[in-house]
């Protein structure tokens, strides 16, 4: 199916190789884009796309923290619980979210919309609590920046409240 | 407020600078990459590099000319560039800055290093998490090709030269170089034994050179500026040129400074970043990184260069200073940082894999008053069995929180073991034989 579905971006991944395997990530995240997560078939079929065995792909896939093999909600919130965040205040966030949720940190909300996570160090340290929905990092996080995040996200799919390329201290530092 | 000039962060520090390709020529970049290209031999750029004395900034502190040195002289087949920009370990961010706000000059940095070593091939292993920053690159890498800076025949002058953005799937280990590599190959992400090193044997086998992000992005500069510049700057000749240093915790202004090696972390402390928030007293910090041992208000002297900092105890390792308030509990402190250890740890050897988890579960047991006093003897004798007897440095990193927060705040260890024990001594004989 990835196969023809993305045949030109395939392509385009093996040709930044010399050897066919280290393709095998790029690959793994073709198939959790197209499908939220990396079903069996999936492996099976980058396996043959790669030449390798199905355990290969396997082994590797289950090394990786980013890599689901099981489906998650449309928003997977992974929040930073290491010591830097957690200094600033990571486990009152956490709370607030379950709270907010109605879950536990590994569960997914009934409506399929959020899964929450407990994650490490996600290199924000500075900027923290933080954490990271999809694609996007959310830093230096409030109680009330939380509400207006999950609103938005429900609201439009995405927030305004994400990081853009980062820089901290801001340069004027008159930021709080 | 800054005394000194900085270097790296210089662009992204004025206003607007949106770190496209128009704004980083304009700012004078891609100037070393024409000056040298085609016109200084390749060996004269790598002695240009070890005589500016510029050290590694991922961790290490290897001296990076040198490291060129090690790959094969007359080797004739392909070699290959790493770009390590899998930062993460606790407490650093500031590769992350220099890629989303100013990815041209890591770029001409890694230009610099590939037609240094005679590279044709570069890969910037990015950490899975950091999308924007590898879309950034990507974009910046794509600018680069359509401006002649890289892809065949750079400058018109006979150089090839490729790079490709690589994002990881969120695995600390993989910022250890042979594991980076393995990832890199399609694989687990799993130390290899050394030798051989990755410069007579690296990516599929070949002669390949690892490099930092700061560390390159320092090139140009080297370049440009010459080696005498760079060596006057900071501590040399042990540690010359600047760091960004990365504050976290508990302090007014956490951040990216760049200030010359050699300040001293009061300066850095107090000064660039303002002091602790709440002015509560100082109880601890870690000079660098999640790695590198605790220490405490005594050590505010000491100055942030390779020597000084190994002196006092500790390393400089990847400029993540976090700072820590009078209050904050030192072993549940030290549980944080070994509960990362324990879930990173990639499982290869057992002393890492096995004794990590002791690890936490002690310190669990100790935090949740259960501990007996024969637990802090048991965490010391772990420590001593995992560092030192595993394939990569991961082992001894990962005893550092325990062995610096027992060496300097014991009493807290003990207070704990202590309330345990009146505890028990209040239980029914039966119920205390079943602990
Ligand atoms: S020390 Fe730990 S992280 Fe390093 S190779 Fe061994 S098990 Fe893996
Ligand atoms: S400790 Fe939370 S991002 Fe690093």
């Amino acid at each position: 199916m990835l196969r023809e579905k993305y045949k030109t971006e395939i392509e385009e991944i093996l040709s930044r190789y010399p050897v066919k395997r280290s393709a095998l990530l790029p690959l793994l995240y073709l198939a959790q884009r197209e499908a939220g997560y990396i079903s069996e078939e999936a492996m099976q079929e980058i396996a043959g796309l790669l030449r390798l065995t199905p355990p290969q792909v396997y082994e590797t896939a289950t090394f990786y923290t980013m890599l689901n093999l099981k489906p998650v909600g449309k928003f997977h919130l992974q929040v930073c619980k290491s010591l830097m965040c957690a200094l600033v205040g990571s486990d009152t966030l956490i709370g607030w979210l379950e709270k907010k949720l109605g879950i536990k940190s590994g569960e997914t909300s009934k409506d399929g919309l959020f899964t929450l996570s407990k994650v490490e160090c996600l290199g924000a340290c500075g900027t923290g609590p933080m954490m990271q929905i999809n694609d996007d990092y959310y830093e230096r996080l409030t109680e009330e920046k939380v509400d207006r995040i999950l609103a938005d996200l429900k609201r439009d799919g995405t927030s305004a409240l994400k990081t853009g390329p980062f820089m901290w201290p801001e340069p004027n530092g008159a930021k709080p | 407020m800054p005394k000194h000039e900085p270097v790296l962060l210089k662009n992204m520090l004025q206003p607007g600078y949106t770190g496209s390709l128009a704004e980083y020529e304009r700012a004078g970049g891609y100037q070393a990459l024409k000056k040298v290209v085609g016109k200084v031999a390749p060996a004269d750029v790598t002695a240009m590099v070890i005589k500016s004395g510029l050290r590694g900034r991922g961790g290490a502190g290897f001296p990076t000319g040198v490291k060129w040195g090690f790959l094969p002289k007359d080797y004739q087949g392909p070699k290959y560039l790493c770009c390590n920009a899998d930062e993460s370990e606790p407490g650093t961010f500031k590769d992350r800055q220099l890629m989303e706000r100013d990815p041209h000059q890591v770029l001409e940095g890694i230009a610099l290093a590939c037609y240094a070593i005679g590279s044709e091939t570069a890969y910037i292993y990015i950490r899975g998490e950091f999308v924007l920053g590898s879309r950034i690159l990507d974009k910046a890498v794509a600018e680069a090709r359509a401006a002649g800076y890289l892809g065949r025949n750079i400058l018109g002058r006979g150089i090839n030269l490729d790079i490709w953005v690589h994002r990881g799937a969120g695995a600390y280990i993989c910022g250890e170089e042979t594991a980076l590599l393995e990832s890199l190959e399609g694989k687990r992400g799993l130390p290899r034994v050394k030798p051989p090193f990755p410069a007579t044997s690296g990516l599929y086998g070949k002669p390949t050179v690892i490099n930092n992000v700061e560390t390159l992005a320092n090139l140009p500069h080297i370049v440009n500026r010459g080696p005498e510049w760079f060596a006057s700057i900071g501590s040399p000749p042990k540690s010359a040129g600047t760091r960004i240093f990365c504050v976290s915790g508990h302090v007014k202004r956490p951040g990216n400074y760049e200030v010359p090696m050699g300040v001293t972390c009061r300066e850095l402390i107090f000064e660039h970043a303002g002091g602790m928030r709440g002015d509560k007293p100082l109880k601890a910090f870690i000079p660098g990184g999640a790695s590198a041992p605790f220490l405490t208000p005594d050590h505010l002297d000491v100055k942030l260069d390779f020597e000084s900092v190994a002196q006092a105890g500790s390393m400089l390792g990847s400029g993540g200073v976090t700072v820590m308030e009078e209050g904050t509990d030192m072993v549940w402190a030290a549980l944080r940082l070994m509960e990362f250890f324990h879930h990173e740890s990639c499982g290869k050897c057992s002393p890492c894999r096995e004794g990590s988890s002791w690890l936490v579960q002690t310190l669990r047991r100790i935090l949740a008053k259960r501990g007996r006093m024969e637990d802090l003897e048991t965490l010391v004798q772990l420590c001593n069995n995992i560092a030192g007897r595993t394939v990569c440095a991961f082992g001894d990193a990962e005893v550092a929180p325990i062995l610096s927060t027992l060496k300097y705040w014991r009493p807290e260890y003990e207070a704990l073991i202590r309330e345990a024990e009146a505890q028990r001594a209040h239980e029914l004989p039966m119920a205390a034989a079943r602990h």
